[in-house]
């Protein structure tokens, strides 16, 4: 008795994959976070628990609302949203409504990533501007820093967080400056130890700049980052930077001032990698780091406002098609002027 | 007394790492399978122009006996796999699952199936074009997989110098063995061989470049030396493509064959394993292509073997000597896991190209979710080409084909490292071939 065949399938070689999927990638960066998510909570307490509760619930929101079944748009199930919304959430400050922040998330996806076709397809990174929107919209909260806690309130909760929309919210008893704010506008230096364990006051995410280092390890060591636009970046600030202290020290800060200040790291790191608007070649991630590095110092130095991250990243989002187009990796077996 | 810097791991750059399988079959010795009823010698299992039958039906023929002539230069002859009566020529179903001419022969059961000692050739005092031509009698092509005839590669035009004979060792596709055992079990023969072509082709020294995975072949392949044998051979590092030849080359002697060049633009001449033993066993033994060393393996075979399969054997049959197929078998490539061809019926032949029989199973066949891209560059890194597979893929999915050019989307070899590596399941390489097909078959429009 002969057994009957199987039905055979016919998918085309290569058979073989490895083992990373987009899903986890995306994982990848939302464990890496982990860490200075934690710090943050360590040093604001319960606010910072609601703040990126807010801005996480946002973005998964309209990644829900916008969800039409089709395969092409929708990406509730990869936790690209949920990387969105946290990332926006370690952008602002611990004081900010919740409502704004909530506002922030689903602007960040709706207008940063589903109108473009969703996933893959836009062409700033969400998360800006998703903060970008804020800023503008409500320039007083976004920049109503709150002093540092200390750290191991756990329940503290900012009385601002909890206002409602569109209520006056002046925000209660002491605001504090940022390092950057600092040096600005009181020629104030904060010491390097405070910048790199979080003694200092900012939005939540950029208070410890070791921790967001050490994830930053992590994704490296897991391939899921293009280590040129970090190293790029933070090379670039450090040289300006030593430039100009060179020119007049007491005016310009140090180059580890500058790079462990303000949201550098975080954007440098999690922010300005996101594959899907940055460069895909490797020439390619060089210039956009270096331009990068330049825009932050640039508006630092000479722009109105103390820190430029956030617009020198979304800036250079936008000149990434073009960098891609004429970064083209040399073919093997062509010579150098194949393009 | 071996050379330290010998052991330093040659590579390319870019590539990808699979996990190897080959722990399966690395050490089962190479079987014979016994002969069965039915073969059937497709007359076009090389690249380029069918061969001619010389048979007609009914005729009886002996083992080893000259069955199709070559239908043109880039082609080759076939022999008969058995002794017995030709069945028919006509169309038969291919492994592409259309229909081609090929010669069907019915074994003789109480022959002998002794082969048709035509005694060995006397190699040394054959003219260079004598040589070549008996090459193309032998019926020997490429057997890494290709099947490109082995003497339109040893015809080298006149002024080009060969300086090394390069012996393709690496196979480098995950689960196939079938190199491997014959470079432990016959390596005279291979020495034999590679000194045929090489002093034919005026070659000042042989090369087997092989992946250090391969410790045993790399030890015997150099107790076996002679010292008049001009003979390196060289551990290469264990990664995807090695052995895809333009990668060989950049491994072994650092340098690039320029794009849409060969490789004897830079004095090199790439044969696989399988390819010089083919060669051997007819110059030193008077043994034509007639049977081939390949791997039956993967996680849907009963019992996976290494086997000397003769040509034309059905892959049925193939598959009834390891054991038959596990129950949850969804599919047989034919070849390598990353660059073999599925078939559709087990009723297809094995080829002179067919490097090994694989079964896979739900597991490895199930369809996983495809994620837009989202640009992260792994195919840009895998790419041995340095092309930008993702860009590729957009163009293609777009059916921009024409803009692809501009990509250099003809120098893709479908080494498949961009599929492999895509960790949002897009297939690339696919796309990719899609649209080289559209772009050479198209019909250009009138104008």
């Amino acid at each position: 008795m002969k057994n009957k065949d199987p039905d055979l399938l016919l998918f085309h070689a290569p058979l073989l994959r490895q083992g990373m999927t987009t899903p986890k990638a995306m994982r990848d960066v939302l464990y890496a976070l982990l860490p200075a998510t934690g710090a943050s909570v360590w040093f604001f307490g319960l606010s910072a628990v609601l703040v990126l509760g807010a801005c996480i619930a946002g973005a998964v929101l309209a990644e829900w609302f916008f969800d039409n079944g089709q395969p092409r748009g929708a990406s509730l199930g990869d936790a690209s949203g949920v990387l969105t919304g946290l990332l926006l959430g370690l952008t602002l400050p611990p004081g900010l409504p919740m409502w704004m922040a909530l506002l922030g998330g689903f602007v960040g996806i709706s207008l940063g990533k589903v109108i473009w076709g969703g996933l893959g397809h836009n062409l700033f990174n969400p998360a800006l501007l998703g903060r970008a929107f804020l800023l503008a919209t409500f320039p007083i909260a976004m920049t109503t820093w709150v002093p540092h806690g200390g750290g191991g309130e756990l329940t503290g909760v900012y009385a601002s967080n909890l206002a409602l929309p569109f209520m006056q919210t002046g925000v209660d008893g002491v605001t504090a400056a940022t390092p950057l704010g600092m040096l600005k506008f009181d020629q104030e230096v904060t010491p390097l130890t405070h910048l790199m364990f979080g003694k200092i006051s900012g939005s939540l995410g950029e208070t410890s700049g070791v921790l967001l280092l050490l994830g930053g390890i992590y994704l490296w060591l897991r391939r899921d980052l293009d280590w040129r636009i970090p190293v790029s970046i933070l090379l670039t600030v450090m040289l300006f930077s030593s430039v100009l202290s060179l020119i007049d020290a007491a005016r310009f800060p140090s180059p580890l001032f500058s790079v462990f200040s303000g949201g550098l790291l975080l954007g440098a790191i999690y922010m300005a990698t996101d594959p899907v608007t940055s460069p895909v070649t490797p020439r390619g991630a060089w210039i956009f780091g270096i331009g990068v590095g330049v825009l932050v110092m640039l508006i630092r130095v000479f722009g109105g406002l103390p820190e430029g991250v956030m617009y020198a990243i979304l800036l250079m989002n936008a000149a990434t098609p073009l960098i891609d187009r004429y970064t083209q990796p040399r073919v093997f077996g062509r010579g150098a002027d194949s393009s | 007394m071996m050379n330290p810097l010998s052991r330093l791991r040659r590579s390319f750059e870019h590539g990808v790492h699979p996990a190897h399988h080959k722990a399966q079959t690395e050490d089962l010795p190479i079987q014979r399978v016994p002969f069965v009823k039915d073969y059937v010698m497709p007359l076009g299992q090389h690249l380029g122009v069918p061969s001619r039958a010389v048979v007609v039906a009914g005729e009886r023929v002996r083992r080893g006996q000259l069955i199709a002539e070559p239908g043109g230069f880039v082609s080759t002859a076939l022999h008969s796999p058995v002794t017995g009566t030709i069945r028919e020529v006509g169309d038969f179903r291919g492994v592409d699952g259309r229909f081609a001419p090929a010669v069907a022969i019915e074994a003789d059961p109480f022959a002998t199936q002794q082969v048709d000692a035509s005694a060995a050739v006397d190699w040394e005092s054959l003219s260079l074009e004598k040589f070549i031509e008996a090459v193309q009698m032998a019926g020997i092509v490429g057997l890494g997989g290709a099947a490109f005839p082995s003497h339109v590669k040893l015809s080298v035009p006149d002024g080009v110098k060969i300086r090394h004979l390069l012996v393709n060792g690496a196979e480098c596709e995950p689960y196939l063995t079938n190199d491997h055992r014959l470079m432990v079990e016959r390596p005279e023969a291979l020495l034999e061989g590679a000194e045929i072509v090489r002093q034919k082709l005026g070659a000042e020294e042989t090369v087997i470049g092989v992946e250090i995975n391969k410790p045993d072949a790399i030890e015997i392949l150099r107790r076996h030396i002679r010292p008049d044998q001009p003979v390196r051979v060289v551990p290469l590092k264990v990664k995807y493509p090695q052995g895809a030849e333009k990668m060989m080359i950049k491994s072994v002697f650092g340098k690039e064959v320029p794009a849409g060049q060969l490789p004897r633009d830079v004095e090199v001449n790439v044969n696989n394993v399988g390819t010089i033993v083919a060669i051997a066993d007819y110059f030193l033994r008077g043994m034509p292509l007639i049977e081939r060393v390949l791997t039956v393996a993967g996680p849907g075979v009963s019992y996976p073997a290494n086997l000397v399969v003769p040509l034309g054997t059905p892959v049925r049959e193939v598959v009834r000597f390891c054991g038959g197929l596990k129950g949850d078998s969804r599919e047989i490539i034919m070849g390598g896991p990353m660059m073999g061809r599925p078939i559709a019926s087990l009723d297809v032949p094995v080829l002179k190209g067919c490097s090994g029989v694989l079964v896979f199973t739900e597991t490895e066949t199930a369809r996983r979710k495809e994620y837009p891209c989202i640009r992260c560059g792994r195919c840009l890194e895998a790419c041995p080409y340095f092309l930008n597979p993702s860009r590729l893929a957009r163009l293609s999915r777009a059916r921009m084909y024409d803009a692809m050019k501009a990509y250099h989307v003809f120098d893709c070899v479908e080494c498949g490292c961009c599929t492999f590596a895509c960790p949002s399941d897009i297939p690339i390489v696919q796309l990719i071939r899609t649209a080289k097909d559209d772009l050479m078959h198209r019909k250009e429009p009138e104008v």
